[in-house]
């Protein structure tokens, strides 16, 4: 089982690597549009590997299914075909600042030591995120420990309720403030 | 699979999003890096979900799932900044009939 899913993460690493160095190098806008998709597609399989069910049909729903086709309405609405997506004149401390920041991004990822949760408990986190969506029969998580009831739900109401009220106010502003921008400035 | 290659891959995939957002010349280009990004971010806060947990898993087990809660409201805060950076686009576009960054250079229209 663990090989399998070290095949299914190599697999996924390298499609989301090359996907996304497509959406930046394809000099068709509209190409990089739909490898962007295959990018959110593949994040997606990865947070299956990472027991987040959930988020991964979040991410399936809102990224494949809104942002891309949004993307690819921008695209078409404004492409222009004589120009494609040219880089500009800052190629060279755009390389350097990004691989500068990636070599220090995976030092510092190999180098801490992050003291990861052992093998036994990490079991029961692996049930309890995989339960999460459901919410956990009683028992099922073994004694000693109280299973969440209804999961991310009770979270999202409970403890994040604050964040969780201020994103929907977000969500408001940003629906007014498109309304506001796509008006024409006549009407 | 550990979390030290699954941080790996997602570092690698936040410099490919920043190459894109600081070497391209048009919004939208920028704006699908700046996606990649994000989604390099939620990458990290999951794969840290599950394999660091924090020390209050000791008292209650609903806490190993903050790092989604958090993954949850960056792709609420994502999806809002595409749509009004996409009307931005499109305004910019109605006034100036381009979309290169090179040109944009007024706000006012």
């Amino acid at each position: 089982m663990p090989l399998v899913q070290d095949l299914v993460f190599w697999i996924l690493s390298v499609v989301a690597i090359g996907a996304a160095l497509g959406v930046v190098l394809v000099k068709d806008l509209f190409r990089s549009a739909l490898l962007l998709a295959v990018v959110f597609i593949s994040v997606a399989g990865f947070f299956v590997l990472l027991s987040a069910e959930f988020l991964a049909v979040v991410q399936v729903l809102i990224y494949v299914g809104a942002i891309s086709v949004l993307f690819i309405f921008g695209i078409m609405l404004t492409r222009n075909v004589r120009e494609g997506n040219l880089p500009n004149r800052l190629q060279i401390p755009a390389v350097l600042c990004a691989s500068l920041l990636l070599v220090g991004m995976i030092a510092a990822a190999i180098n801490t030591d992050w003291r990861p949760i052992p093998n036994a408990a990490s079991q029961l986190v692996d049930s309890a995120q995989t339960q999460s969506v459901a919410g956990a029969p009683a028992g099922a998580l073994g004694s000693g420990y109280e299973a969440p009831e209804t999961g991310l739900a009770e979270l999202l109401i409970g403890d994040f309720v604050l964040p969780f009220e201020a994103v929907s106010l977000l969500l408001l502003a940003a629906l007014i403030g498109g309304l506001a921008l796509a008006r024409s400035r006549g009407s | 699979m550990s979390l030290e290659s699954m941080l790996v891959v997602a570092a690698a995939l936040f410099a490919i999003g920043l190459y894109g957002a600081l070497a391209r010349n048009n919004v939208i280009a920028v704006l699908m890096s700046i996606e990649i990004m994000f989604n390099a971010v939620n990458l990290t806060v999951v794969a840290f979900s599950k394999y660091v947990a924090p020390l209050a898993l000791r008292q209650e087990i609903g806490s190993v799932l903050t790092g989604q809660v958090f993954a949850v409201f960056i792709i609420t805060v994502a999806a809002a900044e595409i749509a009004l950076g996409l009307g931005i686009v499109f305004a910019m576009y109605r006034n100036t009939e381009s979309v290169s960054l090179s040109e944009a250079n007024q706000l006012r229209h």
